[in-house]
């Protein structure tokens, strides 16, 4: 275990020399939650993305059902969330479904059944899986015919065809877009802001509010979101060019 | 490919599919589906010939998405309204007639929302090319501070941008004599304008970068000096290849007007719920919030079929 005390400390004198007040390195209660608040980003920026994924991967099957009426509500789903404000989705379901979702509580007063947590993973899960829908779909209609024709040769049935040939395939021709997504996912997460879950942007907010240290908390929040998704995107830049299917993208 | 080599009309039916002849790009037609579906593109392709517009095909063979749609959310609006009707005291004026008397200051609420996205979306634009023209500049410093403010402000989220310039810029500035007020509104359109700088930065680079080399060679034998070349020959042409994901921007732009009602502006969200607390009928929920979802649906969507066919239009060439 390392001691961290010399470098909180070094914080402490840093504030009392400059007036660069970052309690949250120094003071043992803002440490804790924002490093809580951190945390709680990670997880629902990770949660967001296996779910969004998910949904594109399940919706890109749907769109090439042969019922008209399922293709028609898939892509219906995807017009609609991809044109309509993500804020104003989240507040739609935290508020406006979320106040039929009550359930009692022991001491009698109502409480959510889905809180606001849960909420916001599956408002923004269904949000970035719109576009995941319309991304794996022009990943699938990449993959040549032939291809197809020929698992279908071999008596691969539509699903098992769609799971071990389609989607591997599409998965590697629609990395780049996917990543484009995902990025923007992952910024989009600070919205769960506006109905209060308690992540990294809320927490700053509370630090900042109750220590009116604002544009160090700023530079702070702004420095570790940009150093989080520059990391994102150096990471899938990489996976993208491992995953490059040779002939089908720039050498 | 043969095609990027040359611009040669006799070579045009190779071109077929390729309406942006990208330098070393993939495959044509995979180029065509892929690229066209997010609307931002990342600078995570190799830098001298990034993949070049997030352009073209999008939803072409899309299942058609018809009226049906629009009714089907109308039809969804309108069972909304139903059961927050029936659920509603008795006593209580109806759920459609709160609506429609609402609907004057929720109409004010998002002509802010769209005065917003015009001015963010104008300065954003201006500000974009000059950084995206510097992103292409000849000198490395200039080059590595246009990459680095491009980078930066689009790995930042919007809400943070937000936040930043609301919380860190002055409520009004002083040049002399004069007091420029800065509002609320004012401001979180420049926090959002920073955002759209920053990808329409990227954009200008990867248009630039999509006309083929051979055009750059021919100004230089006609003896074009590079600002001429540029103004004169690459831009024009560029203009054509950037409108369709501009315009995507621009309607992504517009669905995140709503954040600035989290930093206190009041908009159409803002509205909303100030509406909604002086209403106070729980009834009323799921039907106002369903209204402004539509509005801007219907504000952005036929945006978004538009910018399809516009691209759609630009690939025949």
């Amino acid at each position: 275990m390392i001691n961290f005390t010399p470098l909180w400390d070094w914080f402490r004198t840093l504030h009392e020399s400059t007036g660069v007040n970052l309690t949250i390195f120094y003071d043992p209660f803002d440490r804790a939650r924002f490093f809580h608040g951190f945390l709680t980003s990670l997880r629902l920026m990770a949660l967001c993305l296996v779910a969004s994924v998910v949904i594109g991967v399940v919706g890109a099957w749907i769109q090439r059902s042969r019922v008209a009426l399922l293709r028609a509500l898939t892509q219906g789903y995807v017009q609609f969330f991809r044109n309509t404000p993500p804020l104003v989705q989240l507040y739609f379901f935290y508020f406006a479904l979320g106040s039929y979702l009550k359930l009692t509580s022991p001491t009698g007063l109502p409480v959510p059944a889905v809180s606001n947590f849960t909420w916001a993973a599956i408002g923004l899960s269904l949000y970035a899986g719109a576009f995941n829908i319309e991304i794996f779909r022009a990943g699938i209609e990449a993959v040549p015919r032939e291809t197809i024709e020929a698992a279908e040769a071999l008596g691969y049935s539509r699903l098992k065809a769609y799971v071990y040939i389609i989607l591997p395939l599409a998965f590697r021709i629609s990395l780049p877009a996917l990543n484009n997504n995902l990025v923007n996912l992952v910024k989009t997460t600070t919205i769960a802001y506006a109905i209060a879950v308690p992540e990294m942007l809320y927490v700053a907010n509370q630090i900042w509010s109750d220590e009116l240290n604002v544009p160090e908390m700023m530079n702070v929040l702004l420095i570790i979101y940009v150093s989080l998704v520059g990391l994102l995107v150096l990471i899938m830049g990489r996976w993208e060019r491992a995953m490059r299917v040779p002939g089908y993208s720039p050498s | 490919m043969i095609t990027n080599a040359t611009d040669l009309p006799v070579l045009k039916p190779f071109r077929l599919f390729s309406p942006l002849p990208a330098c070393g790009e993939r495959s044509p037609r995979v180029a065509r589906r892929v690229r066209g579906i997010f609307h931002w593109r990342r600078a995570t392709e190799s830098p001298p010939h990034p993949d070049p517009l997030p352009a073209s095909g999008e939803r072409e063979s899309a299942p058609p998405l018809t009226t049906t749609h629009a009714w089907l959310l109308i039809a969804a609006l309108v069972l909304a309204v139903g059961i927050g009707q029936a659920a509603a005291a008795p006593a209580a004026p109806s759920v459609l007639a709160t609506l429609i008397k609402w609907t004057p200051l929720l109409a004010q609420g998002f002509a802010l929302n769209i005065a917003m996205s015009f001015l963010a979306m104008g300065i954003g634009t201006a500000l974009g090319f000059a950084l995206g023209l510097a992103l292409i500049s000849l000198h490395r410093p200039v080059r590595g501070v246009a990459w680095f403010l491009t980078e930066f402000f689009r790995n930042a989220p919007w809400l943070v941008l937000l936040f930043y310039c609301m919380l860190l810029l002055p409520f009004e500035l002083r040049i002399g004599d004069t007091i420029i007020p800065l509002p609320g509104w004012m401001k979180s359109t420049l926090g959002l304008s920073l955002a759209v700088m920053a990808n329409v930065a990227e954009l200008v680079r990867g248009a630039v970068n999509s006309i083929p080399f051979g055009q750059w060679e021919a100004s230089e034998a006609l003896a074009f000096t590079r600002m001429q070349t540029l103004r004169m020959v690459i831009l024009p042409q560029c203009i054509k290849r950037m409108t369709p994901p501009w315009m995507n921007l621009y309607a992504i732009l517009t669905v995140g007007t709503p954040l600035t009602s989290v930093v206190g502006v009041s908009e159409a969200m803002t509205l909303t719920g100030d509406i909604l607390a002086a209403e106070n009928r729980s009834e009323l929920l799921v039907p106002m919030y369903l209204y402004l979802l539509l509005w801007f649906f219907l504000y952005c969507y036929p945006i978004a079929r538009f910018t399809v066919s516009l691209e759609r239009r630009f690939q025949v060439r």
